[in-house]
């Protein structure tokens, strides 16, 4: 099964797209902080890893670089989730190697989506 | 696939109100002219958190209020404006708002958009006022930008018959988790798709990288595609590749020039556009609130919210606890089912193994479900920074508050009924307690007062304190004012403490004139009788010029209660364990009998009024009636002590509250039922209650 790590401060938008992605048949493993996800993400190999920008701890661009150093996630599709639909934050995010982004607010719809867009 | 989102509400009013709070302690934390870039990072993160899921959940009315805080946050962020008292207090009055807004909309009630309005503007005043370096224009102008392009593309989609697309990732555009095939297959979603790869830059098998990218494509989509739609499929990849786009016309006169499309700003996503939506929004807002928007407020609230359904944060670390204690459980009764199964005598000492392990784990489990129960008292403490901030400044004074022990853990239900009781104190210091400024420098005190709240563990109790370095009670002045007030006579004997206790009595109150901030006397015993509804009591010592200390000691937790068994007759009762002092036989020379007014005992200098139980509770198969037969068990309540006489003393043990009240009616004397563990019922006594009742 499509395993994917869904990272978010907020609990109910990391709810949100947990059981999103679950009611689609994925299986959903949450983190609540970059760190958090970092070591999920060493000791569980994910297929798609969806993370919210702005966190304590690491915040989602710190994560995807440090993602992109692991052999596992060389080429794992790393998605964004931003409320910023400016450029500065999705050219940051793309230069630490996300491979795109999704921007708040979004319906589950969008979503999925996006995540079938970039695992099939 | 449709989601019910009405399911997150709950969570996402919860986390909202905390990171209010957040907002409002950081805030508060925040000096004037200073740039603290992790304190105010954590104001914003907590602001952007509440606009991203506001945002997400349809409460827009919400998010387009939080982006303009956002905005200001953000300024403040980049030391593009300084932090000024101006700006904190616009934004903690913000966070008022903001608070309001989302209780209505957690209750179902309409949103005050006159309110919102108001602390709209006030942002938004706060926000040109940087006019230098002023985002809302640059973000005017990149909306209006933005906004055109979609109408300039309608413009041209007639007639179009296809689009030639041409394709050349960079090297390295793999390593970014997008894949080419997957950006055709979307491409062959929108039309006929045909692709022909170039190989030519692929560098012969020695130089082969294979992570990265060496092939370029031709793609030809045919049909009347909109080039959005094209666009947003590469639009991750913009960077990261060559991409060109031309469009075949039916009518040959107008190919455009490739490079022209490619330019970055017409790449419009759709998700771009509802945050573009969000961004008129705000720039809109410095006019009045839009006409609209009462509209979209009653919409919110028409859905159905889920009503607060008691619900607790809890610690991870708590629940893994109790899984664990649950797989011992289960290991312990496997083993005691094996035991049983072919029950010999000479297993027995695996039996009793196998049962003291399993009293051992539900003893720990049944810890580790209170656990849950229990919340840092920072719930509570959290909002009194704010309220000590606007209320000295209300007052003119000076005042620092420290808070210690914030982490101390009490159950939910005192968390929550003892946030008003505080209140009322904390105030009580700042109004009455502490000093003007210049009073306090004439008395050689430092010019800003200090109130301490703290909080800490004693035995099974915790204790809250309030202490201030004030002006302290006067005992004269209570004496006088009590006397004044008819409460007690002219030539009553009161000791400090009885003094001090003075101003719990109803309709005291000490200071001159009353101040909307600590009310009018009605307060102290309504404090009073909320902490001892809770099973806690309340004391105060003070000293005249030094300041006073209020103390409130509390039950840590409502639901179980260390107990000690007693017997009388065929009764059991419990006593709660933290108000017996200790047990004695005591022998007729200690006891002194006072016509008509019951029996005492001395107990080294004190004379204790005796309680016999058989008596009060008519227990008439009580074996012992002659005092030297039974026990004495000293116990105090509310600062009164007493002794039970009572048959015998049984186990300690941790008993469950059941309510009396509930499934049957109020007794004097009782506070609850407990079920004990062959099953009966054992009556819990209410120490203060039975004191009352052997006084009558």
């Amino acid at each position: 099964m499509t395993n994917i790590l869904a990272v978010d401060d907020s609990a109910s938008m990391r709810q949100m797209v947990s059981f999103t992605l679950k009611g689609a048949g994925y299986s959903v493993v949450e983190a609540v902080d970059g760190v958090d996800a970092l070591n999920k993400a060493k000791s569980e190999k994910f297929d798609c890893v969806v993370t919210d920008v702005n966190m304590p701890n690491k915040d989602g661009i710190a994560l995807i670089k440090d993602l992109r150093t692991l052999p596992d996630y060389k080429f794992t599709p790393l998605l964004m989730l931003t409320t910023e639909s400016g450029m500065d934050k999705k050219q940051q995010g793309k230069e630490a190697g996300a491979t795109g982004w999704i921007v708040k607010p979004f319906n589950p719809d969008q979503l999925l989506k996006t995540i079938k867009k970039v695992i099939g | 696939m449709s989601i019910d989102m009405a399911q997150f509400h709950q969570v996402f009013f919860e986390e909202s109100f905390e990171g209010l709070d957040t907002m409002e302690s950081g805030l508060l934390d925040l000096n004037t002219g200073d740039v603290d870039v992790d304190e105010i990072n954590m104001i914003f993160r907590a602001a952007h958190s509440i606009k991203g899921g506001s945002g997400t959940f349809g409460f827009t009315a919400v998010s387009d209020f939080t982006h303009v805080m956002e905005t200001l946050l953000d300024e403040m962020r980049d030391g593009r404006r300084l932090v000024t008292q101006s700006a904190v207090d616009a934004l903690l009055g913000s966070v008022d708002c903001l608070r309001a807004m989302l209780t209505a909309i957690q209750d179902e009630q309409a949103v005050d958009t006159q309110n919102v309005a108001e602390h709209k503007k006030v942002l938004e005043v706060e926000l040109t006022r940087g006019a230098d370096s002023s985002p809302v224009a640059s973000q005017e102008s990149a909306t209006s930008e933005q906004v055109s392009d979609p109408v300039a593309i309608t413009a041209h989609e007639a007639n179009v018959e296809g689009w030639n697309i041409s394709f050349s990732p960079h090297p390295n555009m793999l390593k970014t988790g997008n894949d080419p095939v997957r950006m055709f297959r979307e491409l062959a979603e929108l039309g006929e798709l045909t692709s022909t790869a170039d190989f030519l830059g692929v560098p012969d098998i020695h130089n082969l990288e294979p992570e990265e990218c060496a092939i370029s494509w031709k793609l030809h989509l045919k049909g009347n595609t909109a080039e959005q739609d094209i666009e947003e499929i590469f639009s991750w990849v913009e960077d990261e590749c060559d991409f060109a786009i031309q469009k075949i016309q039916s009518t040959v006169q107008s190919v455009s020039p490739v490079a022209e499309t490619t330019d970055s700003t017409t790449t419009v996503q759709p998700d771009e556009q509802t945050s573009k939506e969000d961004k008129e929004t705000t720039a809109e807002a410095t006019k009045p609130v839009a006409s609209k928007k009462p509209v979209k407020d009653k919409k919110e609230t028409a859905k159905p919210a889920n009503k607060s359904s008691g619900s607790i944060r809890v610690d991870t670390t708590k629940i893994d606890t109790l899984i664990n204690m649950v797989g011992e459980l289960v290991i312990t009764q496997s083993m005691l089912s094996l035991v049983g199964e072919h029950f010999e005598i000479n297993k027995l000492d695996q039996l009793k193994t196998g049962l003291s392990q399993l009293e051992r784990h539900t003893r720990e489990l049944q810890e580790s479900v209170m656990n849950i129960r229990m919340l840092p008292i920072s719930f509570v403490f959290s909002r009194f920074p704010r309220l000590v901030h606007d209320l000295s400044s209300k007052l003119g004074k000076k005042i620092e508050l420290k808070l210690v022990g914030e982490n101390t853990e009490v159950d939910k239900t005192v968390v929550e009924l003892l946030s008003d009781p505080l209140v009322h104190l904390v105030r009580n210091s700042l109004d009455h307690g502490i000093e003007m400024p210049e009073d306090r420098i004439a008395a050689g005190k430092p010019e800003t007062g200090t109130v301490i709240l703290e909080a800490y563990h004693r035995g099974g109790n915790i204790v809250i304190e309030v202490v201030d370095d004030g002006k302290g009670l006067n005992k004269d002045k209570l004496r006088a004012k009590a006397i004044e007030k008819g409460l007690i006579d002219e030539d009553a004997i009161l000791t400090d403490k009885q003094t001090y206790e003075l101003i719990f009595m109803p309709g005291f109150s000490t200071a001159e004139k009353l101040t909307d901030v600590s009310g009018r006397g009605v307060g102290m015993d309504v404090v009073r009788r909320n902490i001892q509804s809770l099973g806690g009591n309340i004391e105060i010592i003070s000293e005249l010029g030094k300041g006073s200390t209020i103390s409130i000691h509390l039950p840590l937790t409502l639901a179980i209660l260390d107990g000690q068994s007693i017997s009388v007759g065929d009764e059991r009762y419990i006593v709660p364990l933290g108000s017996i002092i200790e047990s004695i036989n005591i022998n007729e020379d200690m006891v002194n009998r006072i016509a008509g007014k019951g029996e005492t005992f001395r107990l080294r200098d004190e004379f204790l009024p005796i309680v016999r139980m058989h008596d009060i509770f008519h227990v008439e198969s009580a074996k012992a009636t002659k005092l030297t037969d039974g026990l004495v068990v000293v116990v105090e309540g509310q600062g009164v002590k007493c002794g039970l006489f009572v048959d015998d003393l049984l186990g300690q043990q941790q008993v469950v509250i059941k309510s009396l009240e509930a499934n049957y009616r109020r007794v004097e004397g009782i506070s609850g039922a407990t079920i004990l563990g062959d099953g009966s019922v054992a009556l819990i006594l209410d120490i203060p209650g039975l004191v009352r009742l052997a006084n009558q």
